[in-house]
């Protein structure tokens, strides 16, 4: 048992290691490749050279984060194999073909046009180059819908029936797993926060330009072009946000309470802007959770439900399976030990449909399988002992969560007065304190986004798939020698990546900057 | 030049798409001659699939499913008993 641990943490820590490494790239290409989308529109509309100047240069950033970033999923795609084998399988082709459809038809599509962006300046009409370039920014967008599909019904499973005779959900709707509410808010929020880390990153760029006085027009068009996607990015990104925390109330109103650090809910439930917890907080004990905390008055009721006399479950209360309606009344949901001895019961089921297929005995093979399919969404509580293992770790989540929350409205701030200094205050621009915030702002847009998947994917453990799998069911029977060997490989290679990328963009940024650069090389490639 | 400009109108769109693989390719290739920032990357890249695809996969990252059994039947049963016993 304390190998299948140590197994798990590993394969846990592996994932999470190459999964946030891949989403350092991941949204600025996404971003990127729509700001470089608008740059050159307007140079075809207007064929103004400086147009074409800002199109290479950011089109080319945009091509070495493309170039160190691409592949770096497909090693999340190795770990489900040899890692996750029992995932791997159980969740079937619910998995495999979102991931099939966004190999060929994406990724084909994404590396077709970005080869008429970089090669086809001259090779092909302006017209048909812009189009190119448009869609590549949707290949990528279309990539990450795939992905995102396919992480949304490990969140909230739809859309499947399962089969114990093949051990393995099988896809009996599919539209209501591509279209799932959560899928759709969960893709539009991580598109949107990659146009807000995009313009964030031009900006900076920019900033640093106009700091060592170089290219100064030059920056200036490119902070105007990013200040917008970056505003209207953010204010997408609130949008599909509130939504997102509708789905996580309504489909994992767990994960919201561990968000929150909330024990015993309310009516009325304020959320916590800034707070300290107790970290010697017992679940069941009556303490406060929280050692320090400022709050608003019925936030979370407002965010969760959008009604702000509305109850907001805590952890406790979910455990006890109790609510209370838009009515006030006290209603009963299935209480964590009700779950549990349904799932322990789905289990047993499994284990005489096992029984009766080795004897191929089908009469009993149908009964196993019909009171598997009265208890099979609590399949995984049957691995639990007792409902504090279906706690996830609330302190990961409460502090994820704030930082997104707290980074995420720094940055509304921070476009708010990046527009205002565009058209009221220019010379804000010019100062050295607000160029060294637009720059050090790079790092806050990146530590947003990913605390904001620290928060998805903490805050939905213990499962791998919502009730159906628990991480410790879903890992593969394997040394925790073998992981901890290739996680060391994964972080050297990545840290190796990670080096290239920076070296080679800060070269490029260098050489791009300078006043009399060429941004159009002997056969019009700035590439 | 041809006699007859009605004849080579009529094949003109056969040749034109005859010609479409050697374009696609001459694109490619007259793209990478003209790389300056690219020939670095495309090497990293190089570097990167090599190491992921013929180091990573290859010694380090079977499908345990598919290395240790022969068919989906007995793949079926080993998930089977493995979730029934953890």
């Amino acid at each position: 048992m304390d190998d299948l641990m140590t197994v798990v943490d590993w394969s846990r820590w592996q994932f999470a290691l190459t999964a946030m490494y891949h989403w350092l790239f991941v949204p600025l290409t996404l971003g990127l490749s729509v700001i470089v989308g608008i740059m050159e529109t307007i140079y075809y509309r207007t064929r103004k050279e400086k147009w074409l100047a800002l199109t290479k240069f950011w089109m080319t950033l945009f091509g070495i984060n493309f170039a160190v970033g691409v592949a770096t999923g497909i090693i999340l795609e190795f770990e489900f194999g040899t890692n996750w084998s029992n995932y791997s399988w159980f969740v079937g082709d619910i998995f495999g073909a979102p991931l099939a459809i966004e190999g060929l038809l994406a990724f084909f599509m994404e590396a077709t046009f970005i080869a008429i962006m970089f090669f086809g300046w001259k090779k092909v009409s302006p017209g048909f180059h812009l189009a190119s370039t448009w869609l590549t920014a949707l290949g990528a967008s279309i990539s990450a819908l795939w992905i995102l599909v396919a992480n949304a019904w490990m969140q909230y499973p739809v859309g499947m029936e399962f089969d114990p005779a093949q051990m393995r959900n099988v896809m009996d709707d599919f539209w209501a797993v591509a279209f799932s509410p959560v899928a759709i808010h969960k893709f539009f929020h991580a598109v949107f926060d990659g146009w807000v880390l995009a313009a964030v990153f031009v900006i900076g760029v920019s900033a640093w330009m106009l700091m060592k006085q170089r290219r100064r027009q030059f920056a200036m068009d490119s902070i105007r072009i990013a200040t917008w996607v970056g505003f209207i990015g953010m204010l997408l990104t609130l949008w599909t946000g509130d939504s997102s925390a509708v789905d996580v109330a309504r489909v994992q109103p767990m994960k919201l309470a561990a968000m929150e650090g909330l024990y015993d809910g309310s009516r009325g439930q304020e959320i916590v802007a800034f707070g300290i917890l107790d970290p010697s907080k017992e679940r069941a004990d009556d303490s406060d959770p929280y050692l320090f905390k400022i709050a608003l008055p019925y936030g979370l009721s407002i965010l969760a439900n959008h009604d702000h006399e509305s109850f907001v479950p805590g952890i406790n209360d979910i455990i006890a399976g109790v609510s209370i309606n838009a009515d006030g009344d006290t209603i009963n949901t299935v209480s964590y030990a009700e779950r549990i001895a349904a799932g322990k019961r789905a289990h047993e089921a499994l284990r005489a449909f096992d029984a009766a297929y080795a004897a191929a005995d089908t009469a009993a093979m149908a009964a196993a399988k019909a009171s598997l399919r009265d208890d099979y969404r609590f399949f995984g509580y049957g691995y639990l002992d007792s409902p504090d293992e279906a706690v996830p770790p609330v302190g990961v989540t409460f502090y994820s969560f704030h930082i997104m929350a707290l980074a995420g409205g720094y940055l509304m701030l921070f476009f708010v007065i990046a527009l205002a200094a565009l058209y009221r205050w220019p010379s804000l621009w010019q100062r050295r304190w607000w160029q060294w915030v637009s720059i050090l702002t790079i790092m806050v847009v990146w530590i947003c986004s990913q605390a904001g998947w620290v928060t998805a994917e903490v805050g939905r453990q213990p499962w791998i798939i919502e009730g159906l799998m628990p991480t410790k069911a879903a890992v593969s029977a394997i040394s925790s020698t073998a992981v901890q060997l290739t996680f060391w490989m994964f972080a050297i290679l990545f840290t190796a990546l990670l080096a290239a990328e920076v070296t080679i963009m800060l070269k490029q940024i260098r050489n791009g900057s300078k006043e009399n650069h060429a941004d159009t090389e002997s056969d019009g490639q700035a590439y | 030049m041809s006699q007859n400009p009605a004849s080579d109108h009529a094949k003109s769109p056969l040749r034109r798409l005859a010609s479409i693989p050697e374009r696609i390719v001459r694109f490619y290739v007259d793209g990478f001659r003209a790389m300056t920032v690219g020939r670095k990357l495309w090497l990293l890249i190089i570097i990167k699939l090599f190491i992921l695809f013929f180091i990573f996969k290859l010694f380090f990252f079977p499908d345990i499913l598919q290395r240790d059994y022969d068919t989906d039947g007995e793949r079926a049963d080993a998930v089977r008993r493995s979730l029934l016993t953890r």
